[in-house]
């Protein structure tokens, strides 16, 4: 049967694997964010900027680590941006982040045009390539799928496990969990929740600025203006998912990650002759918004999220 | 037993001025605190009891005035520095993280963010050590969101003591404990003083104030109005102390109950996430009779009084209006029926804060009573309204402000007019009381006695044992959803009804005998 063929191929799994790669980044500097109690829905803005900086820099002749660095700082001064006007400012964060996204989005297609003012296609560089990894590599089904990816993807996995411990086994971490749970905790026993908050979401948006950047540097290597394609709005509802837990959200990303790799198998098969390609395209969706609604039934929901503090308010 | 002079101060508060805006909340406040010594904060609510010991905390900047800690003077507005020196709070809301342990909100803070990792194990050992000489008893390991609120607060003083406080404060501690529960945290508070901690109490409670403290420090409009040592003074001296003039609470005599408006049998409702549901449950509300409902809060109260308004249904059970069978059961049928509610919080549930009195006070009748035809007679509201502010004797500018400038009495007072206007046959009146002043009081609880003569059922729910002693013709307990019999007025002691609060008793007699 197809279904069982693509399913038991490595390649189906090595191509989930990538796809899932940048959404692991944003997914995670997401969760951080709102694990500090706040919602940033400026990480599609942030993650298009990510992907234009970090490419605009590799063509201008940094290495391709200099271009995930660039893109990093990139997105952490949108973070500074947003956490300025969403925590001391304490402004509504729909509006912060939403416009944040609008204002990133456009920036950076300005930017383009001023750098680029004559090209009708955009330039490529070298993207970074698949490393495999000895030994791990020659596993059956294993190897190809999890360790012939490129660097930035193991770098993705690596980030995911120091995320979560930071979280869980550190005073940094708890300090985050408990200004997202309850932000008068964490002033009473002589924090600042204001630093806290504010560092959580320029962390957080680095990484999501790199999963951008992935796109351009790893997935892709070149930049197009549609390329980040709603995958900010899909770690929003993939950190719902994970119930805010690192661990989970990852799988969470591979799984929507394996969808999307299956349906394009699915639309080569003998169903794909038969049914309008615009269903394929929906599935992945489709199947997210279903785990999402069986997956986060019980999930404890931060309880500041979206809570602006004020200090010494009446 | 006052000899605490001699013992060395560790805390002076000198001069201490507090304004918010046009409002002074602390005025030229000083005073000092003993090694070993217990000082009771007296007043009534809003007379700066909080706001002083925030600015002490450092999470408020004194206008004026110097907190010296241990011969040191303090820098304002930084609690890191309060803590440093000593100072841990337990905030009248708790200030726990529910998401975390009880271990991890223990250690929260007290290693620097930059330390490379949090040692659990440690942790545990110390918080054990603590929790067995103080009598905390708590699992290091329990999620803080399922602990009680005894259990909550005990975690509160933990946090202190694991900084090694040598001062603490404790805001209202005793106003969510049942008594038996505030009985084990003077016996902690008694030990802890005998290891030299000391202790600043703030309570309006005041046998409990004569029970634990040295001194009482009284404050009255922001000034303090007087300090005592506790075996210098009584109940009544502190009354009107706090008050400024002689307090006389109204006197309730017993009634004879007259026909049965409400009655429950066997009803059962599901149980709402935490908060569980009513188990079995039989009550008659009769008319001209006080009911009182004693129980710490999120034991059924909040069921039964959902019930009562129409919000949920009986799984099981029957519920009878008026002798007769209850068929579709709404918010909208329980209004109709003559049920009036005095909600349990007037800021969410009781009022919308901008909009104003004439608004707020038809927000239940402002269909059948001032509109017609789908239009709405404001002249007639702003009436109606102007009425109830002179008869209720609600202060305020006029009609056409925002409720959400008044004070809590005033609010409540409106409230209680919209009620009791409509000439209600069942009250049902959840913390009616809460947060007001004696004064606000004394009104409310009249006009309950009042009601309650002129013929109606009065469900009073609260959390505080002398208001239900003092009001109620009947008394029960809910624990757990479960519902004891009800005791005749003067029948009962507090710590008899503290047996039953803590669950006592249920197993043992036929439920609900009554």
């Amino acid at each position: 049967m197809d279904l069982f063929d693509i399913l038991l191929s490595a390649s189906f799994w090595a191509a989930a694997i990538r796809i899932a790669s940048p959404l692991i980044f944003a997914t995670l500097g997401e969760l951080i964010c709102e694990r500090a109690g706040v919602l940033n829905l400026g990480i599609e803005g942030i993650m298009v900027a990510g992907a234009f900086a970090g490419w605009i820099a590799v063509w201008a002749g940094l290495p391709l680590w200099g271009g995930v660095a660039v893109a990093m700082l990139t997105g952490m001064m949108l973070g500074l941006v947003h956490s300025i006007l969403s925590v001391p400012f304490g402004l509504s964060q729909h509006v912060v982040g939403i416009g944040l996204t609008l204002l990133a989005t456009s920036l950076t297609f300005y930017t383009y045009r001023v750098v680029l003012p004559e090209v009708s296609s955009p330039p490529k560089i070298t993207a970074f390539q698949p490393y495999e990894i000895p030994l791990l590599s020659d596993l059956p089904l294993v190897g190809p799928a999890l360790f012939s990816q490129t660097p930035l993807t193991y770098a993705g996995f690596i980030l995911a496990a120091l995320t979560a411990l930071v979280l869980y086994r550190t005073p940094l971490g708890l300090a985050v969990r408990a200004a997202g749970e309850n932000p008068a905790a964490v002033a009473a026993q002589g924090l600042s929740v204001t630093a806290i908050r504010m560092g959580a979401v320029i962390v957080g948006s680095g990484f999501m600025a790199v999963g951008g950047a992935f796109l351009t540097l790893s997935a892709f290597d070149s930049f197009f203006f549609d390329m980040v394609n709603g995958r900010g709005w899909i770690c929003i509802a993939l950190v719902v998912f994970g119930a805010w837990k690192p661990g989970k959200a990852v799988m969470g990303a591979i799984l929507f990650a394996a969808f999307d790799a299956l349906q394009i198998r699915l639309q080569q098969t003998g169903i794909g002759a038969v049914v309008p390609y615009q269903v394929f395209l929906m599935l992945p969706y489709f199947l997210s918004i279903l785990a999402l609604v069986v997956m986060s039934r019980r999930a404890e929901i931060p309880a500041a999220l979206m809570v602006p503090f004020n200090k010494g308010e009446r | 037993m006052n000899n605490t002079t001699k013992a060395q101060v560790v805390l002076r508060l000198q001069g201490i001025t507090k304004r918010f805006g046009p409002v002074t909340a602390n005025e030229g406040v000083s005073f000092d605190l003993h090694r070993g010594e217990v000082i009771a904060l007296l007043g009534e609510n809003g007379a700066g009891k909080t706001t002083l010991m925030n600015i002490l905390f450092g999470q408020y900047t004194a206008d004026e005035g110097s907190v010296e800690l241990f011969g040191q003077t303090l820098p304002p507005g930084a609690p890191r520095a309060a803590l440093d020196a000593g100072v841990g709070m337990v905030h009248q809301h708790f200030t726990l993280a529910d998401n975390l342990t009880v271990w991890e909100n223990i250690v929260l803070g007290v290693d620097p963010l930059t330390a490379p990792r949090l040692k659990p194990a440690q942790a545990k050992a110390r918080i054990r050590a603590l929790s067995d000489q103080f009598h905390l008893k708590v699992d290091p390991n329990a999620k803080v969101g399922r602990l009680t609120v005894g259990e909550r607060q005990r975690v509160e003083i933990l946090k202190a003591l694991y900084r090694d406080a040598k001062i603490l404060i404790l805001d209202e501690p005793t106003a969510v404990l049942t008594p038996q529960e505030a009985e084990a945290l003077f016996a902690t508070l008694r030990e802890a003083i005998a290891t030299g901690l000391s202790v600043i109490f703030i309570s309006h409670k005041l046998h409990e104030v004569m029970a634990i403290s040295h001194r009482v420090v009284v404050l009255r409009h922001g000034k303090l109005a007087a300090e005592r040592a506790t075996n210098q003074t009584n109940r009544e001296d502190l009354a009107a102390l706090m008050v400024g003039t002689e307090v006389s609470a109204p006197s309730i005599e017993t009634a004879a109950p007259g026909a049965p408006l409400l009655s429950l049998r066997r009803v059962t409702t599901p149980d709402q996430g935490a908060a569980p549901g009513l188990k079995s449950l039989n009550l008659e509300l009769a008319a001209g009779q006080i009911i009182g409902l004693a129980g710490v809060s999120g034991n059924g109260q909040a069921a039964l009084s959902d019930l009562l308004s129409g919000l949920i249904t009986p799984a099981s059970g029957e519920m009878q209006l008026n002798g007769t069978e209850v068929q579709r059961w709404t918010p909208r049928t329980a209004i109709a029926k003559g049920i009036a509610r005095i909600p349990e919080d007037r800021h969410k549930t009781g009022t919308i804060a901008d909009f104003d009195l004439t608004e707020n006070a038809i927000l239940e009748t402002y269909a059948s009573r001032f509109s017609r035809r789908g239009w709405m007679n404001w002249a007639k509201a702003r009436a109606f309204t102007k009425d109830l502010i002179n008869t209720y004797d609600v202060r305020c500018p006029g009609p056409d402000i925002r409720i959400r400038l008044l004070s809590g009495g005033n609010m409540q007072k409106l409230i209680l007019g919209r009620v009791l206007e409509e000439a209600p046959q069942i009250i049902l009146a959840n913390q009616p009381v809460r947060g007001l002043d004696i004064g606000a009081v004394n009104y409310v609880h009249g006009a309950l006695a009042k009601a309650r003569d002129r013929g109606a059922a009065v469900l009073l729910i609260s959390e505080d044992l002398d208001e239900i002693m003092q009001l109620s013709d009947v008394i029960h307990v809910i624990s757990e959803g479960r519902l004891s019999p009800g005791f005749g007025r003067g029948t009962m002691r507090p710590e008899d009804l503290g047996a039953w609060m803590a669950g006592h008793g249920f197993d043992a007699g036929a439920p609900n005998a009554a």
